[in-house]
């Protein structure tokens, strides 16, 4: 059995487009049956995958032979799961959409579309300029998603929000050129293909500003403290089905781009900063943690949530130890599998609290409502990594990873564990329990939300059981990428004095 | 007998000289036809004949396309290499695209039709032997040829205040820019002893020292000329105005052909006849890029008026072509010409979108004047979309193939600082580009959007030339181009082998 990566690819594109012509009334049915059909094509993709083949799936042809640039795609572990968790999760985001009746359907779906095409294309591309096509593609559908379908300040927020991460883009597209064109050996012909570039040897002083270039690009679009500044403004503008793919899908780009780019292809890069970057990793998790406390909007509790998971998640890569990086993969998908949920039920509880984003108008809402809030338990431990769900699994290899090469970043960053506990069970309680709020209708979940939620909290619940089906897959292509990076940075305070670049 | 078998005629290769031949008759014809009475023929034959006279002239192009360095023609004058082709290709699509955005100008009407087209034709023949030169006499009688006939066109709209003080302000700035181009050329000259670029570059080394003052400067006032014609910073100043002021089509065609000739004549110029001296101009021609990228891009936040915002676009554009002039390398020299293409037709998508909404709305070329567009008429609002987004670098759009080929050349030509300038411009160009798109499709005031938007008949009291349909022709060129954008986005391959092609035509770089 085997699965076309282009159609898996252009699937969605074209249901767009054709969504784009339809009758207003059948364009959101086309786009759900689409995100179904991709998600059954993606379920297809991990049946067949092979553990041990390494690279697979492959579709690689001249693009730009002049520039020596290829369209290629394929899977490995380390991509396998992040195109099964954007398929899962692109359908109750187009389900929840196909009930919110958008005005102008037709442009909604079509976008939806291209979104989805463009986030796989992401995460398949094994070229390093087909890569900046589709990580700069996904933009555009998101600036329309937001600045057109919006709430409140949409235009200034959805133009904060891609001047950000163009600003991060398009410096990648400079780092990108450069590092193809200067790892190039005398005479020989420009590749911008991942494994070639991987063989090739690019000298550590430009090595030292290409990383720069995809950092900034990649910490942007997660995003990490400092650079989180247009987060606030675009969580709370987006309508949620697509605050739910901001959150939960395209912020795993950043973090893949780290293991598939940046750690293989500038190893010395990687060692020689990897402490500064869990520097950043770390700050992030307590500044985003300790905003998630002083939220009062709900979209902001789980927005700065977010910033403090992605913070884990860099952290794990760059412990630069197959351990860490192996749990940063696995917090990946927990992060984007528990995030959906919770946007979705902190929906319901906006709309149960009268409209009111605040949780401080919030509260008792569980006294009729034990789905609800049985369903938000669920969710809730999960993102604290309650012993038993995904998340454990994830933030304790992430810890036994940085615990190996930098003990005392590691002490601080289980703070940042318990600090999660603090404010997921601080949003929980002023939700579901306390006095109930002014304006507050107590009543259990609809079934739309419940078919939308239902299904992810299984998912959760049954990665948490059995987390191997994970972890073994995705093994040996992740450990692969950090191990030179991991084997520079090696002996960390000798080796590194006295050659200090190669 | 004898006496005439010893007169020496000189050859003139008819083949080669075949496109501008076909040029120069057509626009005498064209002149011709003018002259004949009614409406039919100003309307429709005259434009009909100008747009053939361009067809034919691009099949001749086609016919003679021959890579390689070719033999220059009449006594080594004119190169009809690849180079000149390709630009011919690009002019004469400009103009085609030029013609049909006329149509309905009311600047045809003013100017009498056979003059208005003649003109064009005029300067288009201009450009060929413009970006043809061989030689520092016909690069002049170019620049010349192309430029008059443009300043009578951007006063064409004789009933216009703007128009007329458009062309005047032209017509004095592109004096000054001819004449500081011609006394540069005179010091080449006289550093050099020679008119014809390769014997110059033959000469620079040789006869001549690499870093002679004379010579120096002779290049430095070239280049300050041609950067009027091309708007690069600090010499762009006329750029907004004239833009403003002139007929929206000849502003098109201004903001495209020009700079296309423009950075012709640099790219012969500068790669064919100085390259020995890279070292000495690079370094200033990549500080007069910065400086354009930078001084275009902010000037065109401010703007409102549509028209001045493309000019400022325009200039920051012109900041990134430069870099691939600036690197002298045979990849610097693809870039360039394969940026030239998509810049055509990106901006030809985007002033067509301007020429249709500027002739329903009072509101001019004001930006309000396309909000809402999403809504109103989306065969008009996708066109300046697209175009928007690829004049900002979008992937899947031209814009983003054209960048990467220049910061590509920029990178390889040890200018990895340029490269990152191009980017850190287009950063500040989307705050432009980007309010453009918004107030298409998020503008707070857009009209309720259920439903499509009822079309009045003129009957009812609706304008008739609201619906897009009035004008068809303004629409296909917004729509032929935008698909072209988006089709060089993401199949740029044969634009690449042409560019390819493009690079075989100047040798020794």
């Amino acid at each position: 059995m085997s699965v076309n990566l282009s159609i898996l690819v252009f699937l969605p594109l074209l249901a767009g487009l054709l969504c784009a012509v339809v009758p207003g009334s059948a364009a959101r049915w086309i786009g759900l049956a689409a995100s179904v059909l991709v998600l059954a094509l993606s379920v297809m993709l991990v049946a067949a995958f092979d553990p041990d083949a390494g690279l697979q799936f492959v579709t690689d042809v001249a693009w730009i032979p002049e520039l020596g640039v290829r369209y290629s795609l394929g899977v490995d572990g380390l991509n396998l799961f992040l195109v099964l968790m954007t398929a899962l999760l692109w359908v109750p985001a187009t389900f929840v959409s196909a009930h919110a009746g958008y005005t102008r359907p037709r442009l909604f779906y079509f976008q939806l579309g291209l979104a989805e095409t463009a986030v796989l294309g992401a995460f398949l591309a094994q070229d390093l300029a087909l890569f900046v096509v589709f990580f700069d593609l996904m933009l555009v559908p998101f600036y329309f998603l937001i600045g057109a379908w919006g709430g409140a300040d949409r235009v200034q927020a959805t133009t904060r929000f891609v001047i950000y991460t163009l600003v991060g883009s398009l410096l990648m597209l400079a780092g990108a050129v450069a590092l193809g064109v200067l790892s190039t050996p005398d005479g020989g012909q420009i590749s911008f293909d991942l494994a070639e570039l991987a063989r090739r040897d690019l000298p550590a002083g430009s090595q030292a500003w290409i990383f720069w270039m995809f950092a900034l690009a990649f910490f942007v679009k997660a995003p990490l403290f400092p650079l989180h500044g247009w987060m606030p403004d675009a969580y709370r503008s987006s309508p949620v089905p697509v605050l739910v793919l901001l959150s939960a899908v395209l912020s795993k780009v950043g973090a893949y781009g780290f293991l598939r780019i940046v750690l293989p292809l500038l190893p010395d890069a990687s060692a020689r900063f990897a402490e500064l970057v869990i520097l950043i990793a770390v700050v992030s998790i307590l500044y985003g943690s300790v905003l998630a406390f002083s939220q009062d909007e709900v979209r902001l509790v789980v927005g700065y949530s977010s910033i403090a998971q992605l913070g884990f998640i860099t952290l794990g890569i760059f412990s630069l130890d197959p351990k860490g990086a192996q749990g940063a993969v696995m917090q990946m998908v927990n992060h984007g599998l528990v995030v959906v949920p919770l946007f979705l039920l902190a929906a319901v509880l906006v709309h149960r609290a009268g409209g009111s984003e605040s949780l401080a108008r919030m509260g008792g809402i569980a006294f009729r409502a034990p789905v609800l809030a049985a369903l938000l338990l669920v969710v809730s431990l999960a993102t604290l990594a309650m012993p038993g769900s995904p998340n454990f699994v994830g933030e304790l290899l992430i810890l036994f990873g940085v615990f190996e090469t930098h003990i005392v970043y590691g002490l601080v960053a289980s703070a940042g564990v318990v600090l999660a506990a603090v404010y997921m069970i601080r949003f929980f309680q002023r939700a579901m329990h306390n006095r109930v709020g002014p304006s507050v209708e107590s009543r259990d979940i609809g079934r739309v939300d419940f078919a939308a939620v239902a299904p992810l909290v299984l998912v959760i619940v049954a990665l948490g059981v059995y987390p191997q089906f994970l972890l073994g897959r995705t093994e040996a292509a992740t450990v692969a990428k950090v191990q030179e990076a991991g084997r520079l940075a090696e002996p960390p305070a000798a080796a590194t004095a006295k050659e200090p670049v190669r | 007998m004898s006496l005439i078998a010893q007169v020496q005629a000189p050859t003139v290769d008819f083949r080669g000289l075949s496109p501008l031949i076909a040029l120069v008759v057509g626009a005498n014809v064209v002149l011709l036809a003018g002259l004949l009475r009614g409406a039919g023929v100003q309307r429709v034959l005259v434009p009909l004949l100008a747009a053939v006279t361009l067809i034919v002239a691009g099949a001749l192009s086609v016919a003679i396309w021959e890579t390689g360095d070719v033999e220059p023609l009449v006594q080594s004058a004119l190169a009809m290499d690849t180079l000149t082709l390709s630009m011919s290709l690009l002019f004469y699509l400009a103009g085609l695209a030029t013609i049909a955005l006329s149509l309905r100008s009311s600047a045809v009407g003013e100017a009498g039709a056979g003059e208005y087209y003649t003109l064009l034709l005029a300067s288009i023949s201009g450009m060929v032997v413009l970006a043809a030169a061989e030689n520092l006499i016909t690069l002049f009688v170019g620049l010349e040829l192309l430029s008059i006939p443009l300043y009578v066109l951007c006063g064409s709209a004789v009933r216009e205040r703007a128009s007329l003080e458009s062309g005047l302000k032209y017509l004095v700035i592109g004096s000054v820019g001819s004449a500081t181009v011609l006394y540069g050329l005179a010091l080449i000259y006289g550093a050099t002893g020679q008119t014809d670029l390769g014997r110059i570059a033959a000469a620079i080394g040789e006869q001549v020292e690499v870093g002679d003052p004379l010579l120096l400067t002779g290049i430095a006032l070239t280049a300050s000329g041609l950067a009027f014609k091309a708007s690069v910073a600090p010499f762009h100043q006329w750029t907004p105005d004239v833009y403003q002021g002139a007929p929206t089509p000849i502003t098109a065609f201004m903001a495209v052909a020009t700079k296309t000739a423009a950075f012709a004549v640099f790219l012969r110029l500068f790669d064919a006849a100085l390259s020995t001296n890279q070292v000495e101009w690079g370094p200033a021609l990549a500080a007069l890029a910065l400086a354009t990228i930078l001084i275009g891009n902010v000037g065109a936040i401010g703007q409102r008026s549509l028209k001045r915002l493309l000019a400022w676009s325009g200039v920051a554009q012109a900041g990134y072509l430069l870099a691939g002039v600036v690197v002298g390398t045979r990849l610097g020299l693809q870039a360039t010409a394969f940026y030239l293409a998509t810049y055509l037709v990106m901006n030809m998508a985007a002033f067509a979108v301007v020429i249709a909404s500027e002739r329903v709305s009072e509101r001019g070329d004001d930006i309000s004047s396309v909000e809402g567009l999403g809504a109103r008429s989306p065969v008009l609002a996708w066109p300046l979309t697209i175009a928007m987004l690829g004049l900002a670098g979008f992937p899947a759009t031209a814009g983003f193939m054209g960048k990467f080929y220049l910061i590509d050349a920029a990178v390889d030509g040890q200018y990895a600082w340029l490269g990152v300038t191009i980017v850190v411009g287009s950063m500040i160009s989307l705050v432009y580009y980007l309010r453009v798109v918004a107030a298409m499709w998020m503008a707070p005031d857009a009209p309720p959007l259920a439903g499509p938007v009822r079309r009045m008949s003129p009957a009812s009291g609706g304008s008739p030339e609201a619906d897009p349909r009035a004008q068809p022709e303004t629409v296909a060129v917004a729509l032929v181009c935008a698909a072209l954008t988006i089709a060089i986005g993401i199949f740029p391959s044969p634009l690449f082998d042409l560019a390819v092609q493009v690079g075989t035509s100047i040798s020794g770089i």
